[in-house]
């Protein structure tokens, strides 16, 4: 049951990083089918090379697809059975999330998001649904991201029934008590008061502030002031104007007869009333200013160097080639940053990037790794060999085939469980992907050739136009990084009060 | 990228998704599991789980970092590292000349630590001759190094969450694989405990030193842990960090790696777990095959050191720049104690989600802290500590979190729990075993776990059956046992203003 990697009991995110024991640095997972020869069965002796394996054919596979149902009032039910575990998860997906709050609000969203559940409904505090919930291992939660927020599920087959009633009340009647709102905004304030004590933290911020702008909706950050102006009312309205059937998509999997199941979902929810349509995402970008920029930090031992620019959408053409670049340039044990950077020449632990893409506004292109402040310098520079060298466009044939075989090989693993399966269709269908989108990538990345990956080498990653952040222990730095240039000295002191008040 | 007020919160109920039932069972498992011991000892493990066509491994190897001795902390978790670096096959473009090339360098690198650690009559010019002599001898043998080639061959072959990591009980390494390659697997894995090469070794302790770096140094958290532990044991290695201490980090060589190889990573000390879309029929003649040419050999002597009981409270405070943090802990026995199972139901009683004692009265309640948690660390196999840890809200310090946190433990030893909240706890825990069973990694790690610590996976499964043994009466005689001053060591970390935390901690090397 529980991992004896005991660790992961002081789980609280404040001890988090480092009880998760010493591992070595986890690449992020490639994806599938390729290249395989089938051969007969291996011989009886142990072969001298790994070529000398046969690889028979994979076994045929076609995922389960789960149900898709529309309801007159707009709402998008999937329905995924699966009968492994005696369980029913789900969630409700709404539109709209803290990318579209105003800014003298920021983080009125994620308030929402906890005091939805915390706050309880007019007939049950939130501290009763805990107790009765958790007296049965359920759990219902609700939560809050960038252009959405949820209410979530999970439940032993046969406390469904008492589940479903809770998810009902909370979406019909919430109540965002007084006391849960004060509560939610002091542990936010408390939270906000920390958010400088780690590098990481900070440097992944301040980042995205550099590549987005401060403003940014997808960069802002909560302040003390923009947590007070947060009120109960704007809680409320902000269910109001987001909670209506037709801006909804439920999903749910488990152990469950579908079509009992979907008679029971339509008589719940098919009688709520449609509402306006959350409206799209309007938000503008810009390139960041390049250049470097600094924020010190005297308890460190080591430098965060991170390199920004805007990124792209997943709908653009060129976002297999990108991401046959980025499997290459710094994705996994054998791209060109882990090899070079951190094998060869022993600078980082932590080394990655690439373009970033998000599925419906320009992710972020990141490069970033930690060494230890004495090579700073000498770090920044690696890093610029290594994104000079791309733009180049030099890169071979092999290493692109073995960037296409990463992807496609382990392409399997991206829908090798039901649940992986349905999360995928759900969010196809809230960013209005067409759902073959996986089948499309696939083929996608089958096409990408060495000049494609030269192409958009060139395209999205520019080294003149990368503004460049270290947060580190100037002291001890190998050189001061006025050295690059002018540098930018960046303030993150915790501002007591709105600037100008 | 933002600050996530649910952070805390979320992380916390993670573990404890629903539900309770049995349908999952050890007779539903006995099915699909078969275990085998191989002739030299090696354990093997696989679970047919065909629900897609992949299959994911667990390699556990009894190892940790309570094996090194002073000198060579942090050298276990070192070859995990090592164990990325391919074979005497992969990883090399002329093995025989880099074999003699290596050698050369470990010769090189003994005479300049010889020099360079005398602790009386060392001649620095002669430190600097002998340290260039090792450098260049490492560039010679560098020439013949194919980098990353074991990593790219599990990647190009479809391979993901590859990874491994060390701790102070054991070292294990994992992958996921489609399912035709589980012969391609069974090579790679057994060939990297068969023929390992200690090539690049001194780079890789330069990513180590990083890792410890950004773990430790450079983290509050990892600041005060790291005393903390080395408080709260005198004589028990469970005291020294994992990630090793800087000088040893900065001393140890290959040549001692592959000592500590030879030594603990034989055949017996070894178990691997397979679960995911293979037959055991067909499965079991290919790991035999791959796997049984590893040698068997002598097992270790086991540990002889024994934490003395403590008698007296010790504290270690930090002023640091950060935030303030507290934690403190009881030392608590190993996990073959008849109240091991006490000890989980209070870390639930605890700190699981919004209901648990330690969330409703600190951080509900009074609010003095964000977060605040219980349960045992930093190990499991050897006596261990039960810790109780709060973040303080804004506005309030470490030290403000004693006295709550001793309320709460005095209740434990004076009240009995209620019957709604011991049977709550005894449901949750049916419901977290059924929720770590549905992918192939968890399960594979789960079944290695429990087959190492109790030689029968099935425990896996019993363990519900002590937690829900444990009485009311049981929870007051632990809490009474465990929880006194003299059992406690408390470590902080106290906000300094810049100027003091300066003078007060300086730079860490």
């Amino acid at each position: 049951m529980r991992k004896p990697k005991q660790l992961c009991a002081l789980s609280a995110a404040l001890l988090l990083p480092l009880l998760a024991a010493a591992q070595t640095e986890a690449p992020k997972p490639g994806k599938q089918a390729t290249t395989a020869t089938p051969m007969a069965a291996s011989p009886g002796g142990v072969v001298t090379s790994w070529k000398q394996i046969p690889i028979p054919p994979l076994r045929q596979f076609k995922p389960q697809e789960p149900r898709r149902v529309e309801l007159p009032n707009g709402m998008v039910v999937f329905l995924q059975e699966d009968h492994e575990l005696p369980l029913i998860d789900g969630v409700i997906r709404i539109r709209g999330g803290s990318r579209e709050e105003p800014g003298e609000k920021t983080g009125l969203t994620e308030i929402y998001g906890e005091v939805w559940r915390t706050g309880g409904t007019k007939t049950k505090t939130g501290d009763q649904l805990d107790d009765s919930l958790e007296s049965r291992a359920a759990r219902v939660d609700t939560g809050s991201s960038l252009d959405s927020t949820f209410i979530s599920w999970s439940s032993l087959k046969q406390d469904f029934d008492q589940v479903l009633p809770v998810i009902v009340d909370l979406l019909e009647n919430p109540e965002f008590r007084e006391d849960k709102v004060d509560l939610a905004k002091r542990q936010f304030a408390s939270m906000i008061s920390r958010r400088n004590d780690d590098m990481d933290e900070i440097a992944r911020r301040e980042s995205a502030k550099l590549a987005y702008g401060p403003e940014n909706p997808y960069a802002r950050t909560a302040e003390y002031y923009t947590i007070a102006a947060v009120t109960r009312e704007d809680l409320l309205d902000w269910h109001r104007r987001t909670v209506a059937p037709n801006n909804m998509i439920l999903g749910i999997t488990g152990d469950f007869d579908p079509v009992a199941m979907e008679a029971k979902l339509r008589a719940t929810f098919g009688g709520l009333p449609k509402g306006e349509p959350f409206p799209p995402s309007q938000v503008s970008f810009h390139s960041p200013s390049p250049g470097m920029y600094f924020i010190e930090k005297d308890d460190v031992n080591q430098s965060a160097i991170t390199m920004v620019d805007l990124g792209t959408d997943r709908r653009n053409p060129d976002f297999y080639a990108i991401q046959v670049m980025n499997q290459l340039f710094g994705g996994g044990f054998s791209s060109r940053l882990f090899s070079n950077i951190r094998s060869k020449q022993g600078l980082a632990y932590d080394v990655g990037g690439g373009v970033g893409t998000a599925f419906d506004h320009p992710g972020i292109v990141r490069i970033s790794m930690g060494t230890k402040s004495a090579t700073t310098a000498a770090a920044i520079e690696a890093l610029r060999h290594q994104v000079a060298e791309m733009v180049k466009g030099d890169v071979t044939q092999a290493e692109v085939k073995k960037a296409k075989d990463a992807i496609l090989n382990s392409f399997i693993f991206e829908f090798d469980s039901k649940e992986k399966v349905l999360a995928e269709r759900i969010r196809y269908e809230f960013y209005g992907y067409p759902p073959d989108f996986l089948e499309r990538y696939r083929a996608g990345i089958e096409k990408v050739t060495p000049a494609d990956v030269d192409r958009v080498a060139r395209k999205y990653l520019h080294p003149d136009r990368l503004a460049v952040l270290v947060v580190g222990n100037a002291k001890d730095f190998d050189r001061n990084l006025d050295s690059f240039g002018k540098v930018t000295a960046v303030d993150i002191s915790i501002p007591a009060k709105k600037p100008g008040m | 990228m933002k600050i996530y007020i649910r952070r805390f919160l979320v992380l916390v109920f993670v573990s404890f998704f629903a539900v309770a039932a049995r349908s999952q069972d050890i007779a539903s498992f006995e099915k699909s599991i078969t275990v085998k011991k191989l002739p030299n000892g090696l354990t093997v493990i696989i679970m047919e789980r065909p629900e897609a066509p992949v299959f994911s491994f667990y390699t556990r190897v009894d190892v940790g970092s309570v094996q090194e001795v002073q000198g060579i902390t942090g050298l276990a978790h070192m070859f995990e590292h090592m164990a990325f670096k391919g074979t005497d096959k992969i990883g090399t473009s002329n093995y025989p000349a880099e074999k003699a090339a290596l050698a050369k360098v470990e010769e090189a690198y003994a005479a300049y630590q010889k020099e360079d650690l005398k602790e009386s009559g060392r001649d620095l010019q002669k430190v600097a001759q002998l340290e260039e002599a090792w450098k260049e001898a490492t560039k010679r043998a560098d020439q013949y190094v194919e980098v990353n080639q074991f990593g790219e061959i599990v990647e190009s072959q479809g391979g993901v969450g590859l990874n491994a990591s060390t701790d102070l009980d054991e070292t294990d390494y994992e992958y996921s694989f489609p399912e035709n390659r589980l012969e391609l697997w069974a090579y790679l894995e057994s060939e990297r405990f068969l023929h390992p090469v200690m090539r690049e070794f001194y780079k890789e302790r330069d990513v180590v030193m990083e890792e410890r770096r950004m773990r430790t140094d450079s983290s509050p958290q990892g600041r005060l842990v790291e005393q903390f532990l080395a408080a709260a044991f005198v004589a028990h290695p469970y005291g020294r960090p994992t990630l090793g201490w800087p000088s040893d980090l900065h001393s140890f060589s290959a040549t001692d790696a592959s000592n500590f190889f030879h030594k603990y990573y034989i055949p017996s000390n070894m178990i691997v777990a397979v679960v995911g879309d293979v037959k055991a029929a067909q499965a079991l003649p290919i790991i035999e095959k791959y796997f049984g040419r590893l040698p068997a050999a002598p097992a270790p002597e086991p540990l002889r050191t024994k934490e003395p009981p403590q008698h007296g409270l010790r504290e270690v405070i930090l002023q640091d720049h950060s935030q303030p943090l507290y934690i403190e802990g009881y030392h608590r026995p190993d996990f073959r104690d008849p109240d091991d199972a006490v000890y989980d139901v209070l870390a639930d009683l605890l700190s699981k989600g919004r209901t648990s004692r330690l969330y409703r009265s600190m951080v509900r309640d009074t609010q003095i802290a964000i977060e605040a948690e219980g349960g045992s660390y930093p190990g499991k196999k050897y006596p261990n500590l039960f810790y109780l840890f709060a973040a303080p809200s804004k506005g309030h310090t470490a030290r403000e979190m004693a006295a709550p946190i001793h309320a709460e433990i005095e209740k434990l030893k004076t009240q009995d729990v209620t019957d709604e909240e011991l049977k709550s706890i005894k449901t949750r825990a049916k419901a977290d075993l059924i929720r770590s069973l549905n992918d192939n990694q968890g399960l594979a790690t789960e079944l290695a776990e429990y087959q190492a610590y109790y030689g029968d996976w099935r425990e896996l499964f019993r363990e519900i059956d002590r937690i829900d043994a444990v009485t009311k009466a049981d929870i007051r005689r632990v809490a009474n046992k465990t929880f006194t001053e003299e059992n406690r060591t408390v470590g902080m970390i106290e906000t300094a203003k810049p100027e003091e935390a300066k003078a007060a901690t300086g730079a860490q090397p």
